[in-house]
């Protein structure tokens, strides 16, 4: 018997008995679908946090010395979250410690930020971040001016009040206007804007273009940060092997400062880009465990939903299965149909539930910050997986019906 | 080559029902040559079916010899017996047993698709059955789409597609009235007149009364073996 036959035989059932079929692959249908959805989301999600929020966040070729560990995913004991709380803040001795003796070529900017209303001319931006950063802030986060310029080291020195806004917060308040020499007041303290951001879109739904960037020492200072002390030290390096090198220079630097013994732990913390995803590897490193285990136990479901319905199948068409046999059909003939019939049935579901899957994850990307990107092995596996479960499914039922007798299957009303 | 397709030596076939033995069939003997019409007739109990179901190879004797064609099939294994069936028998049933989801022309393939013929020669032979039992302009018809004697028709047009040794009918009119069942028997008649040996399996004595040979069966024995009146007169 061909396979070719047995596929249109399968597709005819599938045809004449749509409500009853589709129930019968509901179980594939499911896992293929979930397979399809979690990985494109993901997927998605991986390129997106390493391109956006990583990138974004920390900055490329950067790191930032913290008192803490700034994107920590899972938990923190509560002891280590009083460890963190004792630790002293980075403090401008410090810095300047680093910025002198560090060996490795880089650039650096202290910052501190707080959130507060910024407004212009009776209008106001609610919770806007206020970033006080030295001028080389502007190069370590990339940000492209659109329009005007950054302040200059000697502008920062001074810590004069002028300010470079965010593209929203322009959008806000000066709808219409040249926002270039116009007074944007933050806590009553009016800066000079000199320039803005081009547009940087969200993360996760956050915008990334509500801020303000002002001198380190400019006034607003006092509010970020208590004096002599800052956030965060951000330093960039000119490429990832120099970065490795300067974050290995600038802990002994720290160490040395802080006259910590050999075997003392840290009481300082280094985030890089890669630190700050290593939560979410970790969260998509279980869902890649889980997945398989979830994805399996729909299969095994489907797999006995569609042994049952080829039993059923045997059952009803026992005289069908005389009449092939007494026509000359084999053992083999009856169990390459039966299987054959039972892995198209398996494999349209798998279809169909890529087909969901797809949908899933499009749906998803239209409906909520969160990115999709649909794997293409994911499909083939997916289409592999309904093969493997409908001809798997398949064979105790054809077994069953290859070995009957054909004088009783022909009696068979 | 013999000219005897049918050779049956002291067939018998023995069911164990639970506890008892049921002998239906007790040391048949029988030769049956090309090109005979034979009608196999009995009453209920008497082992026609029995013996249809050897001679079809759809059952192995519990004793005996049955050689058809030149091959000793009584004690051939199910794969090899399932090939015989699809080369040298081509069944005719009471019920047609046409499957119904097929159309004509699909169902008179079936035995072309078993025995390996490749698609387009299939579709060609099954064209030329059902041209030849009349049905040429019902070939994409199904099953519940034809009369009861259009639908014997198809299943005669499939048992000939393989141009088997033997016909072998088993109450080929049971489900039909009579002036369709007088139909069928011309089709079978031609088909005699065109050399197939057929053997017809039938309680009714006007249906056997077409055929030149009458084997009566009774108790699972022959006890008779006769040229047809009519057809001998």
């Amino acid at each position: 018997m061909q396979i070719r036959d047995a596929i249109g035989e399968a597709l005819e059932t599938l045809r004449t008995q749509k409500l009853k079929s589709f129930f019968s692959l509901l179980g594939v249908l499911i896992g293929v679908t979930f397979l399809i959805a979690v990985v494109s989301i993901v997927q998605g999600m991986n390129v997106y946090m390493e391109d956006k929020f990583a990138n974004r966040l920390v900055g490329l070729n950067t790191f930032q010395l913290r008192r803490m560990p700034n994107f920590e995913m899972g938990n923190v004991s509560q002891e280590q979250w009083r460890e963190y709380q004792r630790r002293p803040r980075i403090n401008y001795s410090e810095a300047s410690y680093i910025e002198t003796r560090l060996q490795t070529p880089a650039i650096f900017s202290r910052y501190c930020s707080t959130n507060m209303p910024a407004s212009w001319n009776g209008k106001t931006a609610k919770g806007v971040d206020v970033w006080t950063a030295d001028a080389p802030m502007f190069q370590i986060k990339n940000l492209e001016i659109e329009v005007g310029r950054a302040f200059t080291p000697q502008e920062a020195r001074l810590g004069e009040a002028v300010a470079v806004i965010g593209w929203e917060v322009g959008d806000k308040l000066f709808k219409g206007v040249d926002p270039l020499g116009k007074s944007i007041s933050i806590e009553g303290i009016p800066y000079r804007i000199v320039g803005r951001v081009s547009k940087q879109g969200t993360l996760f739904g956050f915008s990334l273009d509500k801020f303000v960037v002002v001198p380190f020492d400019a006034p607003v200072h006092r509010y970020a940060c208590r004096l002599g002390f800052m956030d965060e030290l951000h330093v960039r390096t000119a490429d990832v092997a120099s970065m490795q090198v300067a974050l290995t220079q600038v802990e002994e630097l720290m160490r040395i400062q802080r006259r910590l013994k050999p075997g003392q732990p840290d009481n300082f913390a280094m985030q890089t880009a890669e630190g700050a995803l290593s939560g979410w590897k970790k969260i998509s490193a279980i869902l890649f465990t889980a997945l398989p285990a979830l994805v399996s136990i729909s299969l095994v479901v489907g797999g006995i939903v569609i042994m049952n319905i080829m039993l059923m199948a045997v059952a009803e068409r026992t005289r069908e299965i005389g009449i092939r046999k007494a026509l000359g059909a084999k053992r083999r003939d009856i169990l390459a149909q039966f299987v054959v019939e039972a892995a198209t049935l398996s494999t349209v579901g798998a279809a169909i539930g890529i087909a969901c899957g797809i949908g899933l994850a499009f749906l998803v990307r239209a409906l909520t910050p969160l990115p999709a990107a649909i794997a293409p092995w994911s499909v083939g596996v997916g289409v592999l997986l309904g093969v493997v479960v409908g001809m798997t499914a398949g064979v105790y039922p054809a077994t069953r019906a290859a070995r009957l007798d054909p004088i009783e299957a022909l009696r068979q009303e | 080559m013999s000219d005897l397709v049918i050779q049956i030596r002291e067939l018998s076939r023995a069911y164990v029902m639970g506890a008892e033995t049921v002998h239906a069939l007790r040391g048949v003997t029988l030769e049956i040559r090309r090109n005979e019409y034979v009608a196999i007739m009995g009453p209920s109990g008497s082992g026609k079916s029995t013996l249809m179901n050897l001679i079809g190879c759809l059952d192995t004797p519990s004793s005996g010899e049955y050689w058809l064609n030149g091959q000793e099939v009584s004690r051939m294994p199910d794969d090899a017996l399932a090939r015989v069936r699809n080369r040298e028998i081509g069944f005719v049933f009471q019920t047609f047993n046409l499957l119904p989801r097929a159309n004509a022309l699909a169902n008179v393939e079936l035995p072309l698709v078993y025995a390996g013929v490749p698609a387009r020669q299939r579709r060609r032979r099954a064209e030329t059955a059902l041209q030849r039992v009349g049905l040429g302009d019902r070939m994409d018809h199904r099953p519940n789409e034809l009369s009861g004697g259009q639908r014997q028709r198809v299943a005669i047009a499939r048992a000939l597609v393989n141009e088997p040794a033997i016909l072998l009918a088993d109450e080929p009119t049971g489900n039909l009235d009579s002036a369709t069942s007088e139909e069928i028997m011309r089709v079978f008649e031609s088909l005699h007149a065109q050399g197939q040996t057929v053997i017809m399996v039938t309680h009714e004595a006007d249906i056997a009364a077409h055929a030149a040979r009458v084997v009566l069966l009774r108790d699972g024995r022959v006890a008779s073996d006769t040229p047809n009146r009519r057809s001998a007169a």
